[in-house]
């Protein structure tokens, strides 16, 4: 099963942390890939953080149509950071690894916050059409302050590729996936973290109600709803879908992906919202067995698992400085010095909470709303 | 030599020619007259027969003759009094004597159009081969990266919902200090959406079925609602329902249906000032899947005294439905006119929705439903649904199977984003073979909300005799042996009601058990897993193209 280790932090920190956290629960990843996302950029990306990232993978020529691309739909390119790769054995080289930050056309610089989102989504989505089919260009994400890094092979390997140790790249949210291959061929698109318009999360389980997920998902009509290389990519577009399309406060993502039964939906106070919502939003039911961790645009991150999750994750950590792990290991890595005894391992009913910055951490328990 | 007339028997039938030929044995049988009596179609008689035995004692050969008249049971060869097959005489005679045979030979097809009147009958299509839906199994079983559940442990909730379901973003929702609550000011209309048990009893009226029959049926919902806690929900059929059960608390466990000929409803609309509850739904009749395009016959025979009355009409005289409603002009109209009038009764808090034959058209329909925000459910029976009377060709030839019937709907709803909205329920053969709960999980695999039983639940709780091999399906000559499908009082009181009533519980109960054990693998609990299509699996790659799902060998 996968690895999943998130950090976030009132202080900008390396993701070399999420790595060796993860390297502490080696015993249940693979080494079939990494997948990383930083979110609130420190180092050389601090002054940019009101322009939009790229992140993704290229060959020479994806690269030139990349560069064409841009160019005709009036992006300017700003800054382009590229890892200094350190060749590994193990580890087969791509011709080009970047993050580029771009400044948004002229006629979108007046616009909403909502249609420049879209724009940078349909942007995302155009270039992946055109590099999909002959795996010339990959693009992870397009988001302000976001960077997203994958690649298959061994979390510490890849990170001594992308010379992470060396590097000064920092950010104050940090996910990091260490994957188990399951059902899915090794594919660079169904690594996670999955990334959507400033929402983010990370799986590990299987997820049996995939099929009718998916096919509700791409029923609503937006474009952004595609993919889904990995069972687990849904998760993220639900996500997105209840909190940026319906506008539901993020708890009642709980709500959605593991509803209450009718008894326990009339012990609580929004109780006629939450009958209409169980209805409505049925076929997005994950029964599991799941654990989510994730974040949202405005920074915070959240840990949130289904009733068949037979070990929780555990969210650790002191105040300026949470870890959201699969194992406690990872915990125990990331954040040494503090309380163990005040550990959270969420419950069937909980979802955890952390606000943005590390401040402080809630469980919101869905039986008492 | 015999002379050459009397072997000219070409007007005559032989016993070969027969659907079932009775074995009686000479031997076992004590000739206590109970088969010759209990016999539906008098197939069988009590005759006398001469008998030459031929006699010889001492050493040597000294043979005489002697004549004996013998009393013997016989099978005439008469078609119109052939033998079912139903098996009566066997399961009354005290001495295993008697016995009816299929014959895989016989021509009862040519022949059984005297007066050229074409063979009619009750039950299903008479095709025995295994149904699509007994081909497909379940594939996808949660092996170690996602543990299976235990089907015992483990807290399952079968449910599903009856009722036009609103899409997420069209809810009435806001947030007032970090919650959400309905926005009583957005005055959209919120349809009334019901939870309940997925397999649930078709439409099988009062008046098909006999009163023990149709009381049991409803003893065992209600007793499974209030005892075992689980909403199966049973549907009137065409002929409305008991006066008292319409002014009763039990009414919500109905579905009461309107047909085209609208018996019962004269009595259904006096009621409606005096009931205590609203019923589970509303079902509009456009069609049968055992005899698409064709109304609903109660045959004379069947019209008594109880009957006439709560259908308004008068005794002994044939009640035929139209096949369409005459009052309606256009889909437009039968639809969302009935939808409408039919919500409008009661006050817009019972879910409204019809029932058609499976057919090719069936997405037309569909797609009519979906735009029409008031229609709660389609309702699809497919060919190998059963009927109380139907023409054999109708219920023979004519239809469509319920399995891919069901898919393109699902799949055609799944384009439009609404699969969710517009539930599903699927009818026809569910359980043909006694495979209910496998058949009823492979049509929610394959998009149903829910499924409708009704010749199985005939077979299980009251050991109707009717098969696939024409056996009995006597249904619509009120000569019901079993007491099920019959107004004569001297038959329905072989059928004890309460009896009907526990084996229903007994049935559903087995079939909640085993709707989990196919669940429980597949790692499905929380929620029933509809259009979960990569979970199934077919032997056939033609089936398993047509239907999207995986082929597996
Ligand atoms: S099987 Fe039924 S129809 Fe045939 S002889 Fe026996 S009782 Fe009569
Ligand atoms: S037993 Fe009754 S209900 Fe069953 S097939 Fe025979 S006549 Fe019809």
């Amino acid at each position: 099963m996968c690895r999943l280790a998130a950090i976030t932090s009132d202080k900008y920190f390396s993701p070399m942390e999420n790595i060796l956290a993860l390297e502490t629960m080696k015993e249940g990843h693979d080494g079939s890939g990494l997948g990383l996302t930083l979110k609130d950029l420190g180092g050389d990306f601090e002054g940019l953080k009101k322009y939009p990232i790229m992140s993704g993978i290229s060959s020479n020529d994806g690269r030139k149509t990349l560069d064409a691309y841009m160019k005709r739909n009036g992006f300017k390119l700003k800054r382009e950071w590229k890892p200094r790769i350190k060749p590994v054995k193990s580890i087969t080289q791509r011709e080009n690894y970047f993050a580029r930050v771009y400044d948004y056309p002229d006629s979108f610089k007046g616009k909403s916050p909502r249609e420049k989102e879209d724009l940078l989504m349909n942007t995302r989505l155009a270039l992946r059409k055109i590099g999909e089919p002959d795996g010339s260009i990959f693009i992870f994400s397009f988001y302000p302050d976001v960077i997203t890094l994958k690649e298959v092979g061994d979390p510490l390997q890849l990170a001594e590729f992308f010379g992470l140790d060396k590097d000064g790249i920092r950010a104050k949210v940090v996910l990091a996936q260490g994957r188990q291959n399951t059902n899915y061929a090794i594919y660079l698109y169904a690594c996670h973290p999955f990334f959507i318009q400033g929402f983010c999360t990370m799986t590990n389980g299987e997820n049996t109600a995939f099929v009718p997920i998916r096919e509700f998902l791409t029923g609503r009509g937006f474009p952004g709803y595609m993919g889904y290389n990995s069972d687990s990519e849904v998760f993220t577009h639900i996500l997105h879908y209840t909190s940026r399309q319906l506008g539901f406060p993020l708890h009642y993502y709980k709500d959605v992906i593991t509803p209450l039964k009718a008894a326990d939906i009339e012990q609580r106070e929004d109780r006629q919202a939450l009958r209409l919502m169980k209805q409505s939003l049925r076929p997005l039911c994950i029964d599991g067995p799941n654990v989510v961790i994730g974040f949202t645009p405005d920074g915070t991150c959240f840990m949130v698992h289904d009733s068949k999750k037979l070990r929780p994750g555990v969210v650790a950590g002191v105040k300026g400085k949470y870890a959201l792990m699969s194992e406690e290991c990872g915990a125990d890595k990331a954040v040494p010095a503090r309380d163990k005894s005040k550990d959270i391992f969420p419950m069937k009913y909980d979802m955890v909470i952390v606000s943005p910055h590390a401040k402080e951490v809630t469980v919101w328990n869905q039986l008492q709303g | 030599m015999e002379p050459a007339s009397r072997l000219d028997y070409n007007h005559k039938l032989s016993l070969r020619e027969f659907p079932y030929i009775v074995r009686w044995r000479d031997d076992r049988c004590k000739r206590c007259g109970r088969c010759t009596a209990v016999c539906p179609v008098k197939a069988i008689e009590s005759t006398v027969k001469v008998q030459r035995l031929v006699h010889s004692e001492g050493p040597a050969p000294t043979p005489s003759a002697a004549r004996k008249v013998i009393q013997v049971v016989e099978q005439v060869t008469d078609m119109e009094r052939y033998c079912t097959g139903c098996g009566s005489c066997t399961l009354v005679c005290p001495n295993e004597a008697i016995e009816p045979e299929f014959n895989f030979q016989h021509k009862f097809y040519h022949y059984k159009n005297k007066g050229g009147e074409p063979f009619k009958r009750g039950g299903r299509r008479n095709d025995p081969s295994v149904s699509t839906l007994d081909k497909l199994k379940f594939t996808r079983i949660s092996m170690l990266t996602d543990p299976a559940l235990d089907a015992g442990r483990h807290e399952f909730r079968v449910r599903t919902l009856l009722g036009r379901i609103l899409p997420p973003e069209e809810l009435p929702l806001k947030t007032v200090g970090g919650k959400l609550t309905v926005d009583k000011e957005s005055r959209g209309f919120i349809p009334p959406v019901r939870e309940i048990y997925p397999i649930m009893i078709g439409s099988m009226s009062v008046g098909a079925l006999s009163p023990p029959m149709w009381e049991g049926l409803a003893m065992g919902v209600a007793y499974l609602n209030e005892v075992e806690g689980l909403p199966v929900v049973m549907c009137s059929g065409e002929g409305g329902m008991p006066p008292r059960l319409l002014r009763s608390k039990y009414l919500k466990y109905f579905i009461i249906q309107i047909a085209s000929g609208y018996f019962g409803w004269d009595e259904i609309i006096h009621a409606l000032p005096h009931m205590v509850e609203d019923p589970a739904a509303i079902e509009i009749k456009y069609g049968q899947g055992a005899k698409p395009g064709d109304g609903g016959l109660l045959m004379a025979q069947k019209v008594l005294k109880l009957i006439a009355s709560i259908r308004g009409v008068p005794q002994f005289i044939d009640l035929a439905s139209p096949p369409t409603h005459q009052t309606k002009y256009s889909i437009e109209e039968a639809v969302a006119k009935m939808i409408q009038s039919m919500s409008m009764a009661w006050g817009f808090r019972v879910p409204v929705y019809p029932k058609i034959s499976g057919t090719k058209t069936a997405r037309a329909v569909l797609n009519n439903l979906a735009r029409n925000p008031y229609a709660a459910a389609l309702s699809i029976d497919g060919e190998d649904g059963g009927t109380g009377a139907a023409y054999n060709v109708s219920m023979d030839k004519m239809g469509h199977p319920i399995a891919s019937n069901i898919r393109d709907c699902y799949l055609d709803l799944v384009r439009q984003g609404k699969q969710n909205e517009l539930p599903l329920i699927a009818a026809g053969g569910v359980g043909k073979k006694g495979n209910l709960a496998a058949n009823a999980a492979a049509l929610i695999m394959l998009g149903a909300s829910a499924v409708s039983i009704g010749k199985y639940i005939m077979q299980a709780a009251a050991d109707c005799f009717g098969d696939e091999y024409n056996r009995c399906n006597l249904c619509n000559t009120g000569r019901c042996p079993r007491g099920i499908t019959t107004q004569d009082p001297k038959l329905y009181r072989r059928l004890d009601s309460d009896r009907v009533a526990e084996r229903v519980v007994e049935t559903f109960k087995a079939a909640d058990v085993e709707l989990r054990k196919i669940f429980a693998p597949m790692g499905r609990s929380t929620e029933l897993p509809i259009g979960m299509s990569d979970g199934l699996g077919i032997e056939d790659k033609a089936m398993a193209d047509r239907l999207e799902i995986s082929y597996v060998c």
